[in-house]
């Protein structure tokens, strides 16, 4: 029994392994390629795994010091933030009403939530770029700090209706028998049993806005004002002239702070993603 | 339970009373099941009588309540999707451009799309990248969630491991793979070539062929995670016991996935496949990152078409009804979603 076990444990990871690799080479790759010298990273002859010359953190250097990109980590964290932020508390407030309380209407809106859910951001791009223009929110942070919670606030609502279905009516009813107001049961009862769902929407909300791309890539012109992804995507790289090294490191530093929380709260990601959060 | 009372009599109220009909009754019956005991009911039905007053009074209470928390969402969906959804079909009937407004003129961009061959072009080549990609996310989904399933130690390290292509930002990774298929400095050319395989370095993105390899690839890669972790998670749900029964009987390993884990997974199959397909078939960063839609228009999709001509050349027009050329998908897995969504969240 045991020898079939651990037979079975080696295949495991015998058949694990090129998935792993797959999925973790091109970050291994950002990490070596940030750390090379040029005259090594643009070199043909030697083998593009080692790094034999001694490791530069030059690349870095350039990116914190002679380019945008601390602004751009900025602009991201206080877009996320405030986008997470405004999404929880609106989901928060939309799911309680869907899942809980009885009122007639309650599927038409469920449904509605959820097509708008479906709806990509390519297909909202450029109706909201007008929109954007209108507001004149253009090329400020605020362009995204709006549109952000469009596309999180269904899922996000979609996931915290999900954890409130669970708990037991009558823990809230007692407390509004007892005098509370709804609001008030909200917070005190349904609050605190809600919390794991809370903290998964919040993370997936976060790294949703974190990664977006294509509405920060239209709103947004000015290098000052752009979030990471865009940033280093598109003004990092100038003409033909490519600063691998820099973008590389700069890839890396910005999914870093996803990739951390992901590390510290993966069960919560691994029950969000299953809870049918989309990118895929 | 002192809040049973009060249920059964809203319950018995409603059913008789309220406009909604149908809906309604279901919901507040299927709540009674749920939270009240036979004895209970027994119990809350003399209560009943009395409490009717009072269980009105909250019920509109309720209403208004429910409103109220649904306010907020209801604004920012209805002003930033459901609008320019709208608008954005209203913008493919003109000839609007950056900062002309445009006339009316019907179904004629469609039309002129239609017959421009970079148009044709891109509908097929996003046609085949969404049908290649989802095709292959899903094979490969299911077999990495078979893996995942296993019960070995440090199982935990592996599914978080192959999770992170998902959490990472698309755009940035991608860019690590343009730079893994550089024409000059490729990974792959460099390995490829110490094990003999090839002579020459291969130019990954210049070729059409191998930059609409590259481009799926890229997209499984992104994508697959998403796929195995919900086959992983509707695996988890197929109760061991048929798989032991179906060993007694004398089932192979083969015939087993096919007998009993495929059937069960039906459910997920379809939900996950049709949330891929939108995602595909919409998806933007990807190809915008990885090859611009070159060379000659070999990898172009529809959103980096769009994106190319609303912003490049400025015709608002043409570009939103390129993107609603994707219009048909999304309402077909709309459909399919709701009606599969309907049966899992009772009302």
């Amino acid at each position: 029994m045991v020898r079939s076990d651990r037979r079975r444990a080696a295949l495991t990871y015998l058949l694990a392994a090129p998935f792993v690799l797959f999925a973790l080479f091109p970050f291994v790759w950002m990490l070596i390629t940030s750390l090379k010298q040029n005259r090594e990273l643009y070199s043909l002859t030697q083998n593009p795994f080692l790094v034999r010359q001694g490791i530069t953190w030059d690349h870095y250097r350039f990116l914190l010091e002679r380019t945008d990109f601390p602004l751009w980590l900025r602009n991201s964290t206080i877009v996320a933030v405030v986008a997470t932020l405004v999404s929880v508390i609106f989901a928060l407030l939309a799911a309680y009403a869907l899942a809980r309380l009885r009122f007639a209407g309650a599927e038409g809106v469920a449904t509605f939530v959820f097509i708008v859910y479906l709806v990509p951001t390519t297909l909202l791009f450029i109706p909201l770029a007008r929109i954007v223009a209108l507001l004149q929110l253009s090329n400020t942070l605020w362009a995204l700090i709006v549109t952000y919670p469009a596309f999180i606030v269904p899922f996000a609502t979609w996931m915290l209706m999900a954890y409130m279905a669970n708990i037991p009516r009558s823990l809230e009813e007692s407390a509004m028998v007892d005098g509370c107001t709804r609001l008030r049961a909200l917070w005190h009862i349904v609050l605190p049993v809600a919390r794991p769902g809370i903290i998964t929407a919040a993370l997936f909300a976060f790294t949703l806005a974190w990664g977006e791309f294509i509405y920060a890539l239209t709103f947004i012109s000015t290098s000052s004002v752009k979030t990471v992804t865009v940033g280093v995507v598109v003004d990092l790289i100038r003409g033909d002239v490519f600063y691998w090294g820099s973008l590389m490191g700069g890839a890396l530093l910005a999914s870093l702070p996803v990739v951390l929380l992901f590390s510290l709260f993966l069960d919560h990601y691994i029950a969000g993603l299953t809870a049918g959060a989309v990118k895929g | 339970m002192s809040a049973g009372p009060e249920f059964s009599g809203l319950a018995a109220d409603t059913v008789t009373t309220r406009p909604s009909g149908g809906r309604v009754v279901r919901r507040e019956s299927s709540m009674l099941k749920d939270e009240t005991t036979p004895a209970d009911a027994a119990v809350l039905s003399h209560l009943g009588a009395p409490r009717l007053a009072a269980g009105r009074v909250r019920l509109r209470h309720e209403v208004v309540t429910a409103w109220g928390f649904l306010a907020p969402t209801l604004l920012l969906l209805g002003l930033l999707a459901a609008y320019p959804l709208a608008y954005a079909v209203y913008l493919s009937l003109t000839s609007a451009q950056v900062g002309v407004a445009g006339r009316f003129i019907g179904a004629e961009n469609f039309i002129r799309l239609a017959h421009t061959q970079i148009f044709t072009l891109t509908l097929w080549n996003t046609v085949w990248y969404t049908v290649l990609a989802v095709g292959i996310k899903l094979v490969l989904g299911l077999a990495l969630a078979v893996v995942l399933a296993q019960p070995v130690p440090g199982m935990r390290w592996i599914r978080g491991a192959v999770l992170i292509p998902w959490v990472a930002p698309v755009s940035l990774s991608v860019l690590a793979w343009t730079w893994m298929f550089d024409s000059t400095y490729s990974v792959f050319n460099w390995s490829l070539s110490e094990l003999g395989l090839i002579g020459s370095p291969i130019a990954w993105l210049g070729i059409p062929s191998l930059a609409r390899f590259a481009v799926v690839l890229v997209n499984v890669w992104c994508g697959l995670p998403f796929f195995a972790i919900n086959f992983l998670a509707g695996l988890m749900t197929i109760p061991r016991e048929l798989h032991e029964a179906a060993t007694v009987d004398g089932a192979g390993a083969v015939g087993r996935f096919r007998a009993i884990t495929l059937p069960l997974l039906r459910p997920v199959l379809a939900t996950v496949l049709l949330f891929s397909v939108v995602m595909t078939s919409s998806d933007f960063a990807t190809v915008f990152v990885l090859t611009h839609g070159g060379p000659i228009n070999t990898t172009q999709v529809l959103a980096t078409l769009a994106f190319k001509l609303g912003l490049a050349t400025g015709d608002l027009g043409q570009a939103a009804a390129i993107s609603l050329y994707l219009f048909p998908v999304l309402v077909l897995a709309t459909i399919v979603q709701v009606r599969l969504m309907r049966r899992t969240w009772q009302w």
